[in-house]
């Protein structure tokens, strides 16, 4: 008999493959291709050389490549602790904090922007208080277009990424094993650092890899709060391609981005792998404790505190704004938003807006899981040759410049075999390609964390693999399912770039609504748009509450 | 895979719209555009009941990446007629040889200045210009002379007022940095942007993060000049949640300081409906959507007899002498104009 194992573990990659093959693969190498060997029509137009000497694009790179290692051990600094905390006490106000920990991921770059200016900026909250009672002359605080401002962005998007993905999986540890080390005279720090530092790597490799990648390509938030001055990559193939029509280089830089992300992955995931033991929680997770000891206490306080500055605060001031008119408090944009006086063919009623947003969110979310759960499945069948190739494989969309991505769309996916120009399931299919890597993150520390032996076991005694998957995998895997289903549904909610390349006029979402009040002047469409903001994080946040419902052992 | 029953259900869908299509032969046409386009339900169903016709749009990221697609699918485009080459762009639109020669009747009433392409493959539709605006409150209230043209920035009175656009990433970042060649000529301009930058000028990425960003009539910015358009008064006081009587803005247009951006719209090749393409270019020359086009885009129509909505006249301005750079010379050199103004500033 052939190892069933292995088997049936390669063919669980074949869908997402597939998927990969077709929105991915297959649109990329025909720009790549159309750009490299350009048909004589197309190549009239671009008549310069090019520009920049390589050294200033490799400075373009060095400085993406820092800010996005600079964002991600911040982001890690700051929320190991918050992971801890919520793996290992409950606490009043838990569930709504962590809940709000994620809304950030949804909104769009200049709506945050303006958030952070609102508390920071140059006549923010903060500023104007200092100088109001400190009798200061100036603004003290000057973040506006700094190095400061983006990573402070960074870490607001990305918190949750660590709190969730890390926090989980530390539940999960077995605290025996640490007070087993204790009584045999560990102190904290030998304990923190040979025992649960190890067993959590897979997970901070995990969390720490996504980080990496989602600033690596968020050049907006870089650009609107760092200023033009801090170029990334991704600016330079959309000024390359769009201003210059300079098609080789657009692709020639988007492909030494790939390149450099798929090797950097590859190291990465390659540690991911190398956890030495898998550890089984026996009984299941450890206990909560409901009273903490006073240290358990401060740190609680320390932690809730510092979240409710780093991530309540830019929520409420946005919420703030959309009450706000010029003469003091109103509902006016609200009332605005409700009943459109614009008799724009383009004017679209909230209600719809949210409805398309979350009919893309929940399709997407569907889509992302599934195809997740068949590539973390296989990946997670350890000891297959090229298994770090693959896993890299399929954080690759992540890592794509968007501008490039868009363009091949056009030139593949408007004729036969796929006519999907006009098509509604474009949507989905796009933010799946950027969801479902998520997914997999999230689900391969908890998959390989599950010792073979326990299947096994279960095979010897007549379960069929489908029996072993429903009753051992699933159940010990089902939080990160969901974790990676809240990702999945985030990034469906907010995701703008792609969004804006294949969306169909006729059915805007709640990010391209916003993106739309804000392109023309007037307090009345700035007003509407941070109303819609925050109608956008309310409906993110009843998402988040309803998908944790879904849970199996939520912990209330 | 699972596309055959979804092929049978677009099947059968097909199939109900063609028994229905013996009833009602409604022609279907795409209009493929940028972002920031917008017309009236009212006015384009003008168009589609005259015609027994749909219009779908599709909209494709801003004026710049819109018809780098519609270059990319050259030969078998994605819609009939696309809206929205400006006049920085119809040089490679033309080069490219995506459009089809097409001498509309309503041409004849078009001042030919707007007229750029002889050919008439791209008809000129509306225009816009984009230039300095300063929030009036701020000045009066600081008791400083607002400025009145380029030169002004450089005065000492208005170091760190001035919050600008990138030119790589913004159009009207690109247009204000044409207005300042045609301004002061490709030997001066440069001297210009060194000095401004000297005064301490901000650069925003884009449009959005300029005016809601940093500028103080419209945000917690501490900027009280910002480049937008010519009508941005207007439309600040059309979208005010309070009538105001005043505009809260002024635009700068004397002494060559505003760049006029044209835009035009034209037959893709290789339409299968090209009477109907020719059709609603004529409708788009037309007067409904002249008349249309102000208050859903803030621009200015082409057609002389079009009649401007009173927000418009009162608060929106025109300027009279333009900065002068033609099509030619900016595809020539855009590529050299942005490096050096990127060094320039930026560096």
């Amino acid at each position: 008999m052939v190892k069933p194992s292995i088997l049936s573990g390669r063919l669980f990659l074949i869908p997402p493959l597939l998927f990969l093959l077709f929105f991915y693969f297959y649109p990329l190498g025909k720009i790549f291709l159309l750009s490299f060997f350009p048909e004589k029509s197309l190549n009239v137009i671009y008549q310069g050389g090019h520009l920049f000497s390589n050294a200033t694009y490799f400075k373009v790179l060095w400085f993406t490549f820092w800010q996005a290692a600079v964002s991600t051990a911040l982001t890690l600094v700051v929320a190991l602790p918050g992971a801890y905390i919520y793996a290992r006490y409950t606490f009043w106000g838990k569930n709504l904090l962590r809940t709000l920990s994620s809304v950030p991921f949804v909104l769009p770059t200049v709506v945050t922007a303006a958030a952070f200016r609102a508390l920071l900026g140059p006549n923010g909250l903060i500023n104007n208080w200092l100088v109001r009672h400190g009798g200061l002359e100036y603004p003290p605080i000057e973040l506006d277009q700094t190095v400061w401002f983006f990573l402070l962005a960074h870490i607001f998007y990305n918190y949750t990424l660590v709190l969730r993905i890390v926090g989980d999986s530390w539940g999960r540890m077995d605290s025996r094993l640490a007070e087993a080390a204790s009584l045999l005279g560990a102190t904290d720090w030998q304990i923190l650092k040979t025992i649960t530092l190890p067993l959590l790597r897979p997970a901070i490799i995990s969390a720490s890899l996504l980080v990496f990648i989602f600033c690596f390509t968020s050049f907006g938030i870089i650009l609107i709060l760092g200023g033009p001055g801090y170029a990334t990559i991704e600016v330079e193939i959309y000024r390359q391609a769009v201003h210059l029509f300079n098609l080789p280089m657009a692709a020639s830089l988007s492909l030494l981005q790939i390149l450099m992300n798929f090797g950097l992955m590859w190291v990465y995931s390659r540690l991911g792998q190398k956890n030495a033991f898998s550890f089984f929680a026996g009984t299941g997770p450890n206990t909560l404790q409901t009273t903490p000891s006073r240290g358990g206490r401060v740190l609680i306080c320390i932690n809730v505190l510092f979240m409710g500055i780093l991530l309540a605060a830019p929520l409420i001031s946005l919420l703030a704004a959309s009450f706000k008119g010029p003469q003091g408090w109103t509902l006016v944009y609200y009332k605005a938003l409700f009943s459109p006086v614009a008799h724009s063919i383009f004017a679209v009623a909230p209600g719809k807006a949210i409805f398309n947003s979350l009919i893309f969110a929940l399709a997407a979310t569907c889509l992302s899981v599934i195809l997740g759960l068949f590539a973390a499945n296989s990946l997670a069948s350890s000891r297959q040759p090229g298994q770090t190739f693959w896993e890299t494989l399929i954080m690759m969309p992540l890592a794509t410049s968007a501008v490039t991505l868009g363009f091949g769309y056009i030139i593949t996916l408007n004729r036969p075999p796929f006519d999907l120009r006009d098509s509604l399931l474009l949507i989905p299919l796009a933010h799946t390609l950027v969801a479902f890597p998520f997914v997999v993150r999230c689900l391969l520390p908890s998959l390989r964390a599950i010792p073979q032996s326990l299947r096994d076991a279960a095979s010897l005694l007549g379960s069929s693999p489908l029996q072993i998957w429903q009753q051992i995998d699933l159940p010990l895997v089902a939080r990160s399912i969901l974790i990676g289903a809240i990702f999945s549904f985030s990034i469906s909610l907010g995701e703008f770039g792609a969004t804006s390349f294949v969306a169909r006029p006729h059915t805007p979402t709640m990010p391209l609504a916003i993106y739309r009040f804000l392109s023309q002047p007037g307090d009345l469409n700035y007003g509407q748009a941070m109303a819609m903001s925050s109608i956008l994080m309310l409906v993110t946040a009843v998402g988040f509450w309803a998908l944790e419902m879904l849970s199996p052992d939520n912990d209330g | 895979m699972k596309t055959v029953p979804f092929k049978l259900h677009i099947l059968g869908l097909v199939l109900f719209f063609l028994s229905a299509a013996t009833c009602f032969a409604t022609e279907e046409i795409s209009l493929m555009t940028h972002d920031s386009f917008n017309v009236s339900a009212e006015v384009i169903s003008l168009f589609e009941k005259a015609n027994d016709a749909k219009v779908i749009f599709l909209k494709s990221g801003d004026a710049g990446a819109a018809l780098v697609q519609a270059i990319l699918s050259k030969g078998s485009p994605m819609a009939d007629v696309f809206y929205g080459v400006d006049n920085t762009f119809i040089s490679r639109a033309l080069v490219a040889d995506i459009f089809e020669s097409y001498a509309s009747p309503a041409l004849s009433r078009i001042p030919s200045h707007f007229k750029l392409d002889p050919k008439n493959r791209l008809l000129p539709v509306n225009f816009g210009d984009v230039c300095l605006n300063y929030d009036k409150k701020w000045f009066e209230h600081k008791g400083i002379a607002p400025p009145t043209g380029l030169d002004d920035l450089l005065q000492p009175a208005y170091k760190g007022l001035t919050v600008v656009e990138n030119p790589a990433s913004s159009s009207p970042g690109l247009a204000f940095l044409l207005a300042t060649i045609g301004h002061y000529g490709q030997d001066g301009y440069l001297d210009f942007w060194h000095k401004l930058r000297a005064n301490d000028v901000l650069v925003a990425n884009g449009w959005e993060d300029a005016y809601y960003g940093h500028f103080t009539a419209a945000s917690k910015g501490n900027r009280p000049i910002v480049v937008s358009y010519a009508s941005s008064p207007a439309a600040a006081v059309h979208f005010s949640s309070t009538p105001l009587a005043e505009a809260p803005t002024a635009a700068i247009i004397d002494n060559l300081s505003a760049f006029r951006q044209i835009e035009f719209a034209g037959i893709l090749k290789g339409t299968k409906h090209p009477e109907l393409a020719r059709k609603l270019l004529d409708f788009l020359l037309d007067l409904p959507f002249q008349e249309d086009a102000p208050l859903q885009m803030f621009v200015f129509p082409v057609h002389p007899d079009a009649k401007l909505p009173q927000v418009f006249l009162d608060f929106a301005v025109v300027a009279d002498k333009p900065a002068a750079v033609s099509p030619a010379e900016i595809e020539a050199n855009r590529e050299k104009w942005l490096e050096a103004w990127t060094t320039a500033v930026l560096r």
